[in-house]
């Protein structure tokens, strides 16, 4: 009980820092009232939102009026169309899940894979060529990475499109080049996890009674394995949403990085902000959701966290 | 050397082994750029704004081109060899700068941390919570998006990235310095906080996050080039390998080497840095230096 207490104190925490940084970067850029409603505002529109935001109280007072505002749900208005900043988010975000999560769904099919096949193979051939792969596949840049397949398979073989969100195959390159990443990242821990648990007693002791080594595999190695690989869930997160920033620009897929990045450039702040609001909650969301796993992969916490003693 | 490979064999460890093939690569090509990063706008055939519109899209040398662009010019007949050589600089400029500032900032604030107890330790900490929870290319938009953009504030919101791992490696290593005898002697003599961090504690701690700045390099990179190719970082007259990537997406299916030629350099950069700081992290642990 006390874990899920201290957890989500965490949780709070973070988002009241989230928050504080949009307060102070907002202070930073100049008159808030200025940038979000921009130089066109009539001076009565500047006035009312100064008055609405207190812009004209002490900073303390303006701090808390915009932790009530913002805590109230109200996110301000997109400077571009006119509408609910909340609602031009919310609408972007299922077209960004549909290459987020297939990619993040294949590159643990091969990321996973490659990492147990190389961690029983140490320092073989297949080995170095796989953690090769993946240091390539971590390092190159995902917009190089993207141009080059739209290299390949839109301008030379011409089998795939290129941009756009009009076929489902128009996902299929955006999701690898998500997904290579993330591959290349879950297989270098899945090898160190497995290398790790292979080393253990009882991963012998199982072998020595005469478990069939496929069967010491899958019922003692993998599940233990597979606690310190749940700890990088919300890395792989944070990894796919920066990834799917640069990946939609690449190939104008238009979900919510494609907005962000309009957004920034069009110095659209109340939507900059509430994506900013949303990646956080995101990020809190799937740390919580690691710890909970972690907590059921690990009998030995679950029993520490319930029992107390017992 | 010699002698501390006898050394370790006389202690019954495994030799140091040399470095492989690959990490030389890695380390020559480094030190190429580097060396391009520091002389290389002085090496630059032509200015890497000079435009020559007769001249446009001229392919590379090996491709159709003459030696007169050896690595073919662009939309606008700028020779690509020598916006590169600007380019590299550029990138390498603002990569070390602000893998430099990141690690003094985070440093700094580590050493506070474990110097001040109490409130400030909390804040700290909690920022470092914080930093490490969101994705750094969503708040270096959020703060481009805020404050605008300059060089200046560009390098320095890349410092941002990553001062979290220094600031936690710092006070961690701070506090189990204190515990050890040679800081409270130090402190016994009179010397203020600020000495015995720096000339006592530093040097001590100064591997790991060595270590720590061979991680942090590619990844600055990485990021620079992302923001540059979306059009949000290096603003143009000035370019970076990121912008000249983004530059050349247009010309992907008519002249393919504006985009190959940067984006090859950025890929090996980032890929020999970590490379070479595997190899650095591997002594290292060797050595017990943790």
């Amino acid at each position: 009980m006390m874990f899920v207490v201290v957890r989500l104190a965490r949780a709070l925490l973070t988002i009241l820092i989230v928050v504080s940084f949009a307060f102070v970067v907002l202070r930073l850029s100049g008159d808030p009232a200025l940038a979000i409603l921009t130089n066109e505002a009539p001076p009565e529109a500047l006035l009312a939102f100064r008055q609405s935001w207190g812009l004209d109280q002490p900073v303390l007072v303006q701090y808390l009026t915009y932790l009530r505002t913002i805590l109230s749900g109200d996110l301000g208005v997109s400077m571009r169309d006119g509408r609910d900043a909340f609602t031009v988010v919310a609408e972007r975000i299922p077209i960004t899940l549909a290459i987020t999560i297939p990619a993040l769904v294949i590159s643990i099919a091969i990321g996973v894979t490659a990492g147990i096949c190389a961690a029983f193979n140490p320092n073989s051939r297949l080995d170095r060529g796989i953690m090769l792969a993946a240091v390539a596949g971590f390092t190159v840049p995902s917009f190089v990475l993207g141009l080059l397949l739209v290299l390949v398979f839109s301008v030379w073989l011409g089998i795939l499109p290129s941009g756009g969100a009009q076929h489902w195959t128009n996902a299929i390159l955006p999701i690898v080049t998500l997904g290579v990443g993330s591959a290349a990242t879950l297989a270098r821990y899945t090898r160190a996890a497995l290398l790790e648990v292979l080393d253990r007693p009882y991963v012998r002791t199982a072998s020595a009674k005469g478990v069939p080594w496929r069967l010491t595999i899958l019922s003692h190695a993998l599940p233990n394995a597979a606690i310190p690989m749940v700890t990088i869930l919300g890395f792989l997160v944070g990894q796919l949403i920066a990834g799917a920033v640069v990946v939609e620009n690449v190939f104008s897929w238009p979900g919510v990085g494609r907005l962000l990045v309009a957004s920034v450039a069009s110095r659209d702040l109340a939507v900059v902000q509430c994506l900013l609001f949303f990646v956080a909650a995101t990020m809190i969301a799937a740390n919580i959701v690691a710890d909970i796993l972690y907590s059921l992969f690990d009998p030995r916490l679950r029993a520490s966290t319930h029992g107390g003693g017992a | 050397m010699s002698d501390a490979v006898k050394q370790e064999e006389q202690l019954g460890m495994e030799p140091r082994r040399l470095p492989s093939a690959s990490i030389c690569c890695a380390i020559g090509w480094l030190g190429l750029l580097l060396a391009l990063g520091l002389f290389g706008r002085w090496l630059a055939p032509y200015d890497h704004t000079a435009i020559d519109l007769l001249d446009r899209l001229a392919p590379p040398v090996g491709f159709g081109g003459s030696f007169a662009h050896p690595l073919g010019t662009d939309e606008l007949g700028r020779d690509l060899l020598s916006r590169l050589l600007v380019s590299i600089q550029m990138s390498v400029l603002i990569a070390c700068g602000a893998t430099l500032l990141g690690a003094i900032l985070g440093t700094l604030l580590g050493f506070l941390a474990a110097h001040v107890k109490g409130a400030v330790e909390q804040a700290i900490l909690a920022l470092v919570d914080f930093q490490a929870t969101m994705p750094f290319l969503i708040l270096a938009l959020a703060i481009l998006a805020f404050i605008g953009n300059s060089l200046v504030i560009f390098m320095g919101l890349l410092a941002l990235h990553g001062w979290e791992r220094y600031a936690r490696i710092a006070r961690g290593l701070a506090l189990s310095a204190n515990t050890q005898g040679y800081a409270g002697a130090v402190w016994q003599l009179g010397a203020s906080p600020a000495r015995i961090y720096l000339v006592h504690i530093l040097p001590n701690v100064m591997a790991t996050l060595i270590v720590s700045m061979t991680i942090a390099f590619p990844e600055i990179v990485l990021v620079e080039s992302g923001l540059s190719f979306l059009g949000l970082g290096v603003q143009p007259p000035a370019t970076s390998l990121g912008s000249m990537v983004g530059n050349g997406r247009d010309y992907l299916a008519t002249a393919p080497w504006i985009l190959i030629i940067p984006a090859a350099t950025i890929s090996l950069m980032a890929l020999s840095v970590s490379l070479v700081g595997d190899w650095l992290r591997d002594r290292f642990e060797r050595t017990g230096l943790r």
